[in-house]
Protein backbone atom coordinates (compact mmCIF):
# COMPACT_ATOMS: atom_id res chain seq x y z
CA UNK A 1 0.00 0.00 0.00
CA UNK A 2 2.81 2.36 0.94
CA UNK A 3 4.35 1.78 -2.45
CA UNK A 4 1.16 2.91 -4.16
CA UNK A 5 0.95 6.07 -2.08
CA UNK A 6 4.60 6.82 -2.81
CA UNK A 7 4.05 6.24 -6.50
CA UNK A 8 1.03 8.53 -6.42
CA UNK A 9 3.06 11.21 -4.66
CA UNK A 10 5.84 10.91 -7.21
CA UNK A 11 3.33 11.12 -10.03
CA UNK A 12 1.80 14.23 -8.51
CA UNK A 13 5.04 16.14 -8.07
CA UNK A 14 6.66 15.20 -11.36
CA UNK A 15 7.01 18.14 -13.70
CA UNK A 16 5.00 17.76 -16.89
CA UNK A 17 7.61 19.01 -19.31
CA UNK A 18 10.96 17.27 -19.55
CA UNK A 19 14.17 19.29 -19.67
CA UNK A 20 15.93 19.99 -22.92
CA UNK A 21 18.17 17.13 -23.93
CA UNK A 22 16.02 14.51 -22.24
CA UNK A 23 15.76 11.18 -23.99
CA UNK A 24 12.86 8.78 -23.65
CA UNK A 25 12.31 5.12 -24.49
CA UNK A 26 9.02 3.35 -25.14
CA UNK A 27 8.31 -0.32 -24.47
CA UNK A 28 4.69 -1.34 -24.67
CA UNK A 29 2.80 0.73 -22.11
CA UNK A 30 5.98 1.87 -20.42
CA UNK A 31 7.83 5.11 -21.02
CA UNK A 32 11.33 5.34 -19.62
CA UNK A 33 12.41 8.92 -19.16
CA UNK A 34 15.98 10.12 -19.31
CA UNK A 35 18.19 7.48 -17.73
CA UNK A 36 21.23 9.17 -16.18
CA UNK A 37 24.17 8.31 -14.01
CA UNK A 38 27.11 10.15 -12.53
CA UNK A 39 30.78 10.17 -13.32
CA UNK A 40 32.48 7.90 -10.82
CA UNK A 41 35.47 8.98 -8.73
CA UNK A 42 38.68 7.16 -9.74
CA UNK A 43 38.79 3.62 -8.39
CA UNK A 44 35.10 3.56 -7.53
CA UNK A 45 33.47 0.21 -8.28
CA UNK A 46 29.81 1.15 -8.00
CA UNK A 47 27.58 3.75 -9.59
CA UNK A 48 23.97 4.80 -9.22
CA UNK A 49 21.52 4.92 -12.12
CA UNK A 50 18.41 7.09 -12.17
CA UNK A 51 15.37 7.33 -14.45
CA UNK A 52 11.62 7.83 -14.50
CA UNK A 53 9.22 5.04 -15.49
CA UNK A 54 5.62 5.77 -16.46
CA UNK A 55 3.12 2.97 -16.91
CA UNK A 56 0.19 4.00 -19.13
CA UNK A 57 -1.23 0.47 -19.16
CA UNK A 58 -4.00 -1.19 -17.18
CA UNK A 59 -1.77 -3.64 -15.36
CA UNK A 60 1.25 -3.26 -13.15
CA UNK A 61 4.71 -4.13 -14.38
CA UNK A 62 7.87 -4.75 -12.41
CA UNK A 63 11.47 -3.70 -13.04
CA UNK A 64 13.31 -6.90 -12.16
CA UNK A 65 16.93 -6.36 -13.10
CA UNK A 66 19.40 -4.29 -15.07
CA UNK A 67 22.35 -5.48 -17.08
CA UNK A 68 25.16 -3.51 -18.66
CA UNK A 69 28.35 -4.49 -20.45
CA UNK A 70 30.05 -1.94 -18.20
CA UNK A 71 29.10 -3.63 -14.91
CA UNK A 72 29.31 -7.16 -13.52
CA UNK A 73 25.83 -6.74 -12.15
CA UNK A 74 22.97 -4.29 -11.86
CA UNK A 75 20.47 -4.30 -9.05
CA UNK A 76 17.41 -2.28 -8.16
CA UNK A 77 17.92 -0.70 -4.76
CA UNK A 78 16.03 1.39 -2.31
CA UNK A 79 17.88 3.87 -0.16
CA UNK A 80 16.27 5.01 3.05
CA UNK A 81 17.36 7.32 5.83
CA UNK A 82 16.60 5.97 9.27
CA UNK A 83 17.45 8.38 12.09
CA UNK A 84 20.44 9.78 10.20
CA UNK A 85 21.58 6.31 9.11
CA UNK A 86 21.74 5.60 5.39
CA UNK A 87 20.44 2.12 4.59
CA UNK A 88 20.53 0.55 1.19
CA UNK A 89 18.68 -2.59 0.22
CA UNK A 90 18.18 -4.57 -2.91
CA UNK A 91 14.51 -4.82 -3.84
CA UNK A 92 14.43 -8.61 -3.95
CA UNK A 93 11.18 -8.81 -5.86
CA UNK A 94 11.92 -5.83 -8.09
CA UNK A 95 10.34 -2.40 -8.29
CA UNK A 96 6.66 -2.41 -9.13
CA UNK A 97 5.32 0.20 -11.54
CA UNK A 98 1.58 0.26 -10.82
CA UNK A 99 -0.93 0.75 -13.65
CA UNK A 100 -1.24 4.42 -14.52
CA UNK A 101 1.58 5.42 -12.20
CA UNK A 102 4.95 7.08 -12.57
CA UNK A 103 7.84 5.91 -10.44
CA UNK A 104 11.00 7.96 -10.18
CA UNK A 105 14.42 6.51 -9.46
CA UNK A 106 16.43 9.42 -8.11
CA UNK A 107 19.20 10.27 -5.64
CA UNK A 108 18.08 9.58 -2.11
CA UNK A 109 15.43 7.04 -3.10
CA UNK A 110 15.09 4.15 -5.51
CA UNK A 111 18.09 3.70 -7.78
CA UNK A 112 19.81 1.22 -10.01
CA UNK A 113 23.12 0.12 -8.59
CA UNK A 114 25.80 -0.80 -11.10
CA UNK A 115 28.26 -3.07 -9.34
CA UNK A 116 31.67 -4.36 -10.28
CA UNK A 117 32.40 -1.50 -12.68
CA UNK A 118 36.02 -1.69 -13.77
CA UNK A 119 36.06 1.15 -16.29
CA UNK A 120 34.44 3.99 -14.31
CA UNK A 121 31.73 6.08 -15.94
CA UNK A 122 33.05 9.39 -17.26
CA UNK A 123 31.24 12.69 -17.57
CA UNK A 124 29.51 13.13 -20.92
CA UNK A 125 29.60 9.51 -22.03
CA UNK A 126 26.59 7.26 -22.55
CA UNK A 127 26.46 3.98 -20.66
CA UNK A 128 24.48 1.23 -22.44
CA UNK A 129 22.23 -0.96 -20.33
CA UNK A 130 19.21 -3.24 -20.60
CA UNK A 131 16.27 -2.89 -18.23
CA UNK A 132 14.44 -6.15 -17.63
CA UNK A 133 10.71 -5.88 -16.91
CA UNK A 134 8.44 -8.72 -15.85
CA UNK A 135 5.85 -8.02 -18.56
CA UNK A 136 7.43 -5.64 -21.04
CA UNK A 137 10.61 -7.68 -21.30
CA UNK A 138 14.00 -6.23 -22.10
CA UNK A 139 14.42 -2.56 -22.97
CA UNK A 140 17.78 -1.28 -24.20
CA UNK A 141 18.59 2.21 -22.95
CA UNK A 142 21.58 4.53 -22.56
CA UNK A 143 22.39 6.36 -19.36
CA UNK A 144 23.84 9.83 -19.91
CA UNK A 145 26.57 10.74 -17.45
CA UNK A 146 26.46 13.83 -15.19
CA UNK A 147 29.49 15.22 -13.36
CA UNK A 148 30.76 13.50 -10.21
CA UNK A 149 28.33 13.85 -7.32
CA UNK A 150 25.75 15.74 -9.38
CA UNK A 151 22.28 15.80 -7.93
CA UNK A 152 20.57 15.90 -11.26
CA UNK A 153 20.65 14.78 -14.84
CA UNK A 154 22.98 16.39 -17.37
CA UNK A 155 21.89 19.45 -19.34
CA UNK A 156 19.01 20.18 -17.03
CA UNK A 157 17.77 23.71 -17.49
CA UNK A 158 19.04 25.95 -14.71
CA UNK A 159 21.73 23.57 -13.58
CA UNK A 160 24.83 25.50 -12.57
CA UNK A 161 27.48 22.89 -12.13
CA UNK B 1 17.45 23.45 68.43
CA UNK B 2 17.39 27.13 67.51
CA UNK B 3 20.71 26.73 65.70
CA UNK B 4 19.38 23.84 63.63
CA UNK B 5 16.32 25.85 62.64
CA UNK B 6 18.49 28.77 61.52
CA UNK B 7 20.72 26.48 59.54
CA UNK B 8 17.71 24.90 57.85
CA UNK B 9 16.35 28.30 56.85
CA UNK B 10 19.75 29.37 55.58
CA UNK B 11 19.87 26.26 53.39
CA UNK B 12 16.40 26.96 51.99
CA UNK B 13 17.42 30.49 51.04
CA UNK B 14 20.68 29.27 49.52
CA UNK B 15 19.00 26.58 47.43
CA UNK B 16 16.29 29.00 46.28
CA UNK B 17 18.96 31.57 45.32
CA UNK B 18 20.98 29.09 43.30
CA UNK B 19 17.84 27.77 41.61
CA UNK B 20 16.80 31.28 40.56
CA UNK B 21 20.32 32.09 39.39
CA UNK B 22 20.48 28.92 37.30
CA UNK B 23 17.11 29.67 35.78
CA UNK B 24 17.90 33.26 34.80
CA UNK B 25 21.61 33.27 34.11
CA UNK B 26 23.56 31.24 31.56
CA UNK B 27 26.83 31.91 33.40
CA UNK B 28 25.45 30.61 36.67
CA UNK B 29 24.09 27.56 34.89
CA UNK B 30 27.48 26.74 33.46
CA UNK B 31 29.14 27.26 36.85
CA UNK B 32 26.71 24.93 38.59
CA UNK B 33 25.87 22.39 35.91
CA UNK B 34 28.98 22.60 33.76
CA UNK B 35 29.28 23.36 30.06
CA UNK B 36 26.95 21.24 27.95
CA UNK B 37 28.86 18.18 26.85
CA UNK B 38 31.32 18.34 29.75
CA UNK B 39 29.28 16.41 32.24
CA UNK B 40 29.99 12.71 32.68
CA UNK B 41 26.34 11.87 32.15
CA UNK B 42 26.02 13.76 28.87
CA UNK B 43 26.77 11.98 25.61
CA UNK B 44 29.88 13.35 23.96
CA UNK B 45 30.83 13.18 20.30
CA UNK B 46 34.44 12.97 19.24
CA UNK B 47 37.65 12.26 21.08
CA UNK B 48 41.12 10.85 20.57
CA UNK B 49 41.80 8.81 17.44
CA UNK B 50 44.69 7.44 15.42
CA UNK B 51 44.05 6.93 11.72
CA UNK B 52 45.93 6.85 8.42
CA UNK B 53 45.27 9.67 5.96
CA UNK B 54 45.02 9.28 2.19
CA UNK B 55 48.73 10.03 1.77
CA UNK B 56 49.60 7.12 4.07
CA UNK B 57 50.56 9.30 7.06
CA UNK B 58 49.40 8.41 10.56
CA UNK B 59 47.31 11.21 12.01
CA UNK B 60 45.68 11.76 15.39
CA UNK B 61 43.11 14.15 16.83
CA UNK B 62 46.01 16.50 17.67
CA UNK B 63 46.55 17.13 13.96
CA UNK B 64 43.00 18.46 13.74
CA UNK B 65 43.17 20.88 16.69
CA UNK B 66 43.72 24.62 16.27
CA UNK B 67 41.16 24.83 13.48
CA UNK B 68 37.49 23.84 13.52
CA UNK B 69 36.96 20.47 11.87
CA UNK B 70 34.28 18.84 9.78
CA UNK B 71 34.01 15.05 9.83
CA UNK B 72 31.73 12.81 7.81
CA UNK B 73 31.70 9.05 7.43
CA UNK B 74 31.11 6.83 4.42
CA UNK B 75 32.76 4.34 2.07
CA UNK B 76 33.82 4.22 -1.55
CA UNK B 77 31.46 1.38 -2.61
CA UNK B 78 28.62 3.81 -2.07
CA UNK B 79 26.58 4.80 -5.12
CA UNK B 80 24.71 7.80 -3.84
CA UNK B 81 25.13 9.42 -0.43
CA UNK B 82 28.93 9.46 -0.17
CA UNK B 83 29.78 11.00 -3.56
CA UNK B 84 26.88 13.42 -3.05
CA UNK B 85 28.17 14.52 0.35
CA UNK B 86 31.71 14.89 -1.02
CA UNK B 87 30.36 16.91 -3.93
CA UNK B 88 28.24 19.14 -1.69
CA UNK B 89 31.12 19.66 0.71
CA UNK B 90 33.37 20.63 -2.21
CA UNK B 91 30.75 23.15 -3.33
CA UNK B 92 30.51 24.66 0.17
CA UNK B 93 34.29 24.89 0.47
CA UNK B 94 34.40 26.58 -2.94
CA UNK B 95 31.84 29.13 -1.77
CA UNK B 96 33.73 29.75 1.46
CA UNK B 97 36.79 30.46 -0.67
CA UNK B 98 39.89 31.25 1.38
CA UNK B 99 37.87 30.90 4.59
CA UNK B 100 37.74 27.17 3.84
CA UNK B 101 41.48 27.09 4.61
CA UNK B 102 40.50 27.79 8.22
CA UNK B 103 38.76 24.40 8.42
CA UNK B 104 39.88 20.78 8.49
CA UNK B 105 37.55 18.55 6.48
CA UNK B 106 37.79 14.77 6.76
CA UNK B 107 35.98 11.99 4.93
CA UNK B 108 36.30 8.94 7.19
CA UNK B 109 35.73 5.44 5.83
CA UNK B 110 33.60 2.94 7.72
CA UNK B 111 34.93 0.21 5.39
CA UNK B 112 38.67 -0.11 6.07
CA UNK B 113 38.78 -3.57 4.52
CA UNK B 114 38.25 -2.18 1.01
CA UNK B 115 39.14 1.48 1.55
CA UNK B 116 42.90 1.52 1.85
CA UNK B 117 44.65 4.92 1.92
CA UNK B 118 45.39 4.51 -1.82
CA UNK B 119 41.73 3.79 -2.61
CA UNK B 120 40.73 6.83 -0.53
CA UNK B 121 43.31 8.97 -2.30
CA UNK B 122 41.95 8.05 -5.74
CA UNK B 123 38.36 8.38 -4.67
CA UNK B 124 38.61 11.89 -3.24
CA UNK B 125 40.81 13.22 -6.05
CA UNK B 126 37.96 14.83 -8.07
CA UNK B 127 36.74 16.74 -5.00
CA UNK B 128 38.05 19.80 -3.15
CA UNK B 129 41.75 19.17 -2.37
CA UNK B 130 41.24 20.42 1.18
CA UNK B 131 39.24 17.27 1.97
CA UNK B 132 41.34 14.64 3.74
CA UNK B 133 40.53 10.92 3.48
CA UNK B 134 40.92 8.93 6.69
CA UNK B 135 41.30 5.17 6.83
CA UNK B 136 43.14 2.77 9.12
CA UNK B 137 43.01 -0.68 10.60
CA UNK B 138 39.57 -2.11 11.40
CA UNK B 139 40.31 -1.47 15.10
CA UNK B 140 41.30 2.15 14.48
CA UNK B 141 38.20 2.79 12.39
CA UNK B 142 35.97 1.11 14.93
CA UNK B 143 37.42 3.21 17.75
CA UNK B 144 36.83 6.42 15.81
CA UNK B 145 33.29 5.60 14.73
CA UNK B 146 32.52 4.65 18.32
CA UNK B 147 33.87 7.96 19.64
CA UNK B 148 31.74 9.85 17.12
CA UNK B 149 28.73 7.66 17.89
CA UNK B 150 28.55 6.75 14.23
CA UNK B 151 26.49 3.69 13.41
CA UNK B 152 27.88 1.41 10.74
CA UNK B 153 26.97 -2.13 9.84
CA UNK B 154 28.13 -4.48 7.13
CA UNK B 155 25.25 -5.90 5.07
CA UNK B 156 26.27 -8.99 3.12
CA UNK B 157 24.96 -9.59 -0.36
CA UNK B 158 24.38 -12.86 -2.19
CA UNK B 159 27.58 -12.84 -4.25
CA UNK B 160 29.97 -12.31 -1.35
CA UNK B 161 30.03 -8.56 -1.83
CA UNK B 162 28.67 -6.27 0.83
CA UNK B 163 27.39 -2.80 1.41
CA UNK B 164 27.48 -0.65 4.52
CA UNK B 165 24.67 1.03 6.42
CA UNK B 166 26.12 4.09 8.06
CA UNK B 167 25.36 7.40 9.72
CA UNK B 168 25.26 10.07 7.01
CA UNK B 169 25.45 13.05 9.37
CA UNK B 170 28.23 15.67 9.02
CA UNK B 171 29.83 16.50 12.40
CA UNK B 172 31.11 19.99 13.25
CA UNK B 173 33.82 20.35 15.89
CA UNK B 174 35.45 23.51 17.23
CA UNK B 175 39.19 24.26 17.26
CA UNK B 176 39.49 22.44 20.59
CA UNK B 177 37.93 19.29 19.18
CA UNK B 178 34.64 19.82 20.94
CA UNK B 179 31.42 18.87 19.22
CA UNK B 180 29.38 21.94 18.27
CA UNK B 181 26.75 20.70 15.82
CA UNK B 182 25.79 18.69 12.76
CA UNK B 183 24.65 19.05 9.19
CA UNK B 184 21.98 16.47 8.47
CA UNK B 185 21.81 14.51 5.22
CA UNK B 186 19.65 16.45 2.78
CA UNK B 187 19.87 19.72 4.72
CA UNK B 188 19.25 22.80 2.54
CA UNK B 189 22.43 24.18 0.95
CA UNK B 190 22.09 27.70 2.40
CA UNK B 191 21.57 26.35 5.93
CA UNK B 192 24.53 23.98 5.62
CA UNK B 193 26.73 26.77 4.27
CA UNK B 194 25.59 29.08 7.09
CA UNK B 195 26.63 26.47 9.65
CA UNK B 196 30.09 26.20 8.09
CA UNK B 197 30.44 30.01 8.00
CA UNK B 198 29.57 30.19 11.69
CA UNK B 199 32.03 27.39 12.40
CA UNK B 200 34.78 29.44 10.72
CA UNK B 201 33.73 32.62 12.54
CA UNK B 202 33.77 30.79 15.85
CA UNK B 203 37.44 30.06 15.32
CA UNK B 204 38.24 33.74 14.75
CA UNK B 205 36.74 34.98 18.02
Amino acid sequence: MRKYILAAVFAAILPVAGPAGAHDYKAGDLTIGHPWTRAMPPGAKVGGGFLVITNDGDTADTLLAVTSPRADRGEVHEMAMDGGVMKMRELETGLEIPAGATVELKPGGYHIMFMGVTDGFKEGERVPAVLVFEKSGEVAVEFSTSPVGAKDMPHKHGQTN
Amino acid sequence: MRAIRWTAWLLVVLVAGITIAVLVSDDAREAVLGTPGDGPGIASVGGPFEMVDHTGETVTEADFLGKPSVYFFGFTHCPDVCPTTLYEMSTYLGELGEDADKLNVAFVTVDPQRDTPQVMSDYISPFDPRIVGLSGSPEQVEAMTKAWRVYSRRVDQEDGEYTMDHTATVFLMDANGRFVGTIAYGEADDIALGKLERLVEGSAS
